[in-house]
């Protein structure tokens, strides 16, 4: 069994796997029953300063469903703890002092003054967590405040927050990031700036699940009345991925790091967020769709996968990364076609009629009047569509052609590499002479 | 021991009978049924709508499913078969659509495409929901001879397109063998007569039951009265074994037996031999003998003269069979039946003897021409090209009497709609 003990930023925990600031975290009783499943840490739900906030009392969640109701995706309208802050500390403190080898996180989230964040850090570190887990990106409710997700969308209140957090904490800071922004870099620079020890994405995205298709009116409602939630779960699993490694390839940000989180079920999701940048992963909505126990597959599956890979979990963190670019940087020489494996093949027709109908025509539907799936090199762009749709894993794979010509462009093929900087094509393109 | 001992009512009780002839496919719940489409694969010029004779969409009513939009799923299947309540019981879907599934390949599991279909169209005839209209009157009468798969379908299709229809049926119910043939356990709680209301309930369809038409100048009077005519009489006689002791009592013809049973309200009060034999090797055979297990028969035997290969009834209703408990003779010939009055034994040219209280002759129908004479015939059933025209101008052919047929109920439905097609066309010209 590799060895999955993580040291982050000096926290260490027995695994990489820590349950993000959420429901499953609300309580000693949550996170007592997830630590004797074996996860390594948790991000306490976010504090805040009393009187605590009230939940709404009808639906706070909702799920985007697969057909056999897998839940593909989800929402939620919660806000933060809704019990008194003493009560939170003495919990934190006990859990603590009972759990000692995992990492206890404090999620806080403070108004935008100074003497707020003076009072409640040194109250809240005295419980003996290991470190705060700043909340700008709460997307509802919070940010209607002017919390949350309000400070995570301008920079300079990232910055002058985070700056107020180290100011009054003796222990690591993390500030958790908002997906709700257009681009991801100016608020981790920002977090940066502030003297953040790492940042932490992504929390939930804005959105609205669907309409009731009785009462049409959104779903879901309370009183009849809803408002857009925050979207997470494995839906969300890509637009992390991107925003982590914007953060691991961008030089400025390179070294800050990043605790990866969003739609993680399997350890192959962890596995994308750590060879893209993120030093450990957090996980929130597959521990409310499934419980706890999931944590069993997390661990034995990252542990068999770097065993088979006979590389260690710090050797994968970031191990993609440098595979990142630029569009513009993508070797515009390199010619793909798809090829069926005909033994594998169903005969199902997919590929033929995506080609057909959206892509390039590539795909035989009939051959000497059998029905046969063949690609058709001369139209085939190698657009990985086919790859996408086809119901039988490895039946349709991508193969590099590495010499002759290519029969859809005429173009002889060649080892040299073309960017679109240097194509012919590209009116602003670098040419040797300027 | 008496012949009345040895057939006799009431070897179950009748609540164990009951259970026998429940729905021998129960139908889906709603999460089965979106968990079985979701394992559609929305096939482009899909398999199974190639394997299935009337041509449903089969990808398009599953994604139907799936979307919750039952009524349009129903109006996909009931558009090409407007038997396809019938057809999502009754149909050997195993050597139809779902052999030709792509799911076999994948994991030798197709979609479960029957069940969906009972799934789609169960709701829209439960609730009458009509989902055709008829266009504008054409003014056009044809004449259905047959009220069964074939006739209801043209009928049906006919009125869609206009015509009025009158349907001559000689049988006091129509449905033909779905309501007098098909096995018990596939169709029950009447649904044949409820699927022949949802049929008629378009409009523009007289049905005259107990109306044969047999007469020598039947026909012909009505091309008269008619401006087409379309004969979809089925197959009225059996065929006889032709060897001694075919005549003693307790040897019946498999489909009149079967008839009796779909008719009797109770079916404990049925007579049952204790010892059966059941000589064939199709689906009638198959299910008499099935039949006879369930209703308490002690000892059945199905003896067929050549090989499971051969036998036309599928590998599925072999299984069944064997799985009821009726036992299987392959390469066996009936040589003889003996008995004193009442059969006792059956004798096969392969040295098998079996003792028989009753013996069942399942060895297939003939077409009962008296009355068509007129119509050119093909392997001793009527000649049609491939709009189902006769040789007879003015009169189409479907179902089972026809030359070159399946003899399934899938296959009655799209003769009479092809039929009906073609009918259309012809009555426009002129
Ligand atoms: C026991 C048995 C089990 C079967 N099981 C299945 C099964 O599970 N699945 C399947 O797909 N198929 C099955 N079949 C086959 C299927 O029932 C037939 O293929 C189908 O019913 C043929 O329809 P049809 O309209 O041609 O004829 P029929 O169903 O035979 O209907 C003929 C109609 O014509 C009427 N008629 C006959 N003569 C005259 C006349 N002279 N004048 C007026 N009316 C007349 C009759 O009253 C009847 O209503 C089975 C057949 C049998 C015998
Ligand atoms: C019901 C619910 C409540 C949440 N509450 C908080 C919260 O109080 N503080 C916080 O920082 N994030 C909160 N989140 C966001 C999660 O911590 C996490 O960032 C997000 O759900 C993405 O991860 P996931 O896809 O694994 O769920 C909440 C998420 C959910 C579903
Ligand atoms: S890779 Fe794209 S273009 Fe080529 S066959 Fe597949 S879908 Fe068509
Ligand atoms: S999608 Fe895959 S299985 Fe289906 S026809 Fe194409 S290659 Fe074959
Ligand atoms: S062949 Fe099977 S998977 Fe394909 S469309 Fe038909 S039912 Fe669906």
């Amino acid at each position: 069994m590799a060895d999955l003990k993580t040291t982050f930023l000096g926290i260490a925990s027995p695994n990489p796997f820590w349950l993000a600031s959420a429901p499953p975290t609300d309580k000693a009783y949550n996170v007592n029953r997830a630590f004797e499943a074996g996860w390594g840490g948790a991000v306490w739900k976010t504090l805040g300063e009393d009187p605590h906030i009230v939940n709404v009392s009808g639906p706070r969640y909702s799920a985007l469903h697969s057909n056999d109701r897998r839940v593909i995706g989800f929402n939620n309208i919660e806000l933060i703890t809704d019990r008194p802050l003493k009560t939170n500390l003495d919990e934190l403190r006990q859990v603590k002092k009972d759990w000692p080898d995992r990492a206890l996180i404090a999620s806080v989230m403070l108004p935008m003054n100074e003497q707020s964040w003076a009072k409640y850090i040194p109250m809240i570190e005295d419980t003996g967590v290991d470190g705060f887990e700043l909340n700008f990106g709460c997307p509802h409710g919070m940010s209607e405040r002017g919390m949350g997700a309000a400070v995570g969308q301008v920079p300079e209140y990232i910055q002058m927050a985070t700056e107020w957090a180290k100011a009054a904490a003796s222990v690591p800071v993390i500030v958790k990031l908002t997906p709700n922004i257009t681009n991801i870099l100016p608020p981790a620079r920002a977090a940066q700036d502030g003297g953040a020890d790492a940042v932490s994405l992504i929390n939930t995205i804005n959105s609205i699940m669907r309409v009731d298709y009785d009462s049409l009116t959104m779903y879901p409602t309370t009183d009849g009345l809803g408002t857009h939630g925050g979207y997470c779960g494995e839906a969300v699993k890509p637009i992390a991925l991107n925003m982590v490694a914007e953060i691991a390839r961008t030089r400025e940000t390179a070294k800050l790091p990043i605790s990866g989180i969003g739609g993680i079920t399997d350890w192959r999701d962890a596995v994308d967020f750590l060879a893209l940048g993120a030093s450990n992963v957090q996980v929130c909505t597959a521990a409310m769709v499934y419980g706890f126990k999931i944590i069993d597959d997390l661990v034995d599956g990252l542990s068999n996968f770097l065993d088979d890979k006979a590389i260690r979990l710090d050797q994968l963190i970031g191990k993609a990364v440098p595979s990142v670019t630029d569009w513009q940087h993508l070797n515009l020489n390199y010619v793909e076609k798809a090829v069926i494996d005909q033994d594998l093949c169903i005969q199902c027709g997919r590929c033929h009629v995506v080609c057909e109908d959206t892509s390039h025509q590539a795909i035989t539907d009939t051959v000497n009047g059998e029905r046969r799936f063949e690609v058709i090199d001369d139209e085939c762009v190698g657009c990985n569509l086919c790859v996408s749709v086809c119901p039988v894993d490895g039946c349709i794979s991508m193969q590099q052609l590495t010499a002759g010509i290519d029969p859809r462009t005429g173009a002889e093929i060649t080892a040299e590499k073309l960017q679109w900087t240097e194509h012919p094509n590209n009116p602003m393109r670098k040419t040797e002479t300027s | 021991m008496s012949s009345d001992d040895r057939i006799r009512a009431g070897r179950l009780a009748r609540s164990e009978i009951d259970e026998n002839f429940a729905d021998l496919h129960p139908p889906l719940s709603r999460s089965e049924a979106l968990i079985e489409a979701d394992r559609c694969y929305f096939c482009y010029d899909a398999p199974c709508t190639t394997a299935c004779p009337t041509g449903i969409d089969i990808p398009a009513f599953i994604q139907k499913i799936r979307s919750d939009n039952i009524r349009g799923s129903a109006h996909t299947i009931l558009r090409e078969n407007i038997m396809g309540g019938m057809c999502a019981r009754v149909c050997p879907t195993e050597i139809l659509c779902e052999e030709a599934c792509v799911r076999n390949t994948h994991e030798e599991k197709p979609v479960e495409i029957g069940l969906l279909q009972r799934y789609a169209t169960d709701p829209i005839l439960e609730t009458g929901t009509q989902l055709f209209e008829r266009a504008p009157s054409s003014g056009k009468k044809v004449a259905v001879v047959g009220g069964g798969p074939a006739g209801l379908s043209c009928a049906h299709r006919l009125s869609m397109l206009g015509h009025d229809i009158v349907i001559f049926n000689r049988d006091a119910k129509a449905g033909g063998l779905n309501e007098y043939g098909i096995a018990a356990y596939k169709t029950v709680n009447d649904f044949a007569q409820k699927e022949i209301d949802y049929i008629l309930a378009i409009g523009g369809i007289e049905l005259k039951n107990a109306s044969p038409l047999a007469a020598e100048d039947g026909l012909a009077m009505l091309c008269k009265k008619f401006d087409a005519v379309f004969v979809g009489i089925g197959l009225a006689d059996s065929n006889e074994l032709g060897i001694d002791g075919e005549d003693l009592d307790g040897v019946e013809n498999a489909i009149e037996y079967i008839a009796t049973l779909r008719q009797a309200e109770d079916k404990s009060t049925l007579p049952v031999g204790r010892n059966v034999v059941v000589i064939g090797g199709g689906m009638t055979a198959i299910d008499v003998a099935v039949q006879s297990k369930r209703l308490g028969a002690e000892n059945v035997h199905m003896v067929y003269r050549r090989g499971p290969e051969q036998m036309s009834a599928s590998v599925f209703e072999q299984a069944l069979a064997q799985t009821s408990g009726v036992r299987i003779h392959y390469h066996a010939s009936p040589r003889r039946i003996v008995g004193n009055g009442h059969v006792t034994a059956v004798e096969f040219a392969e040295g098998l003897k079996l003792d028989a209280d009753i013996v069942f002759k399942a060895i297939g129908q003939k077409l009962n021409a008296d009355g068509y004479g007129a119509l050119e015939q093909e392997t001793g059933r009527i000649k049609v090209d491939g709009h189902h025209r006769t040789s007879m101008p003015g009169v189409w052919a479907g179902g089972d009497c026809v030359a070159g047929g399946e003899d399934l109920t899938v296959s009655a439905v799209q003769h009479g709609k092809i039929a009906a097609i073609d009918i259309d066309r012809a009555l426009r010209k002129n």
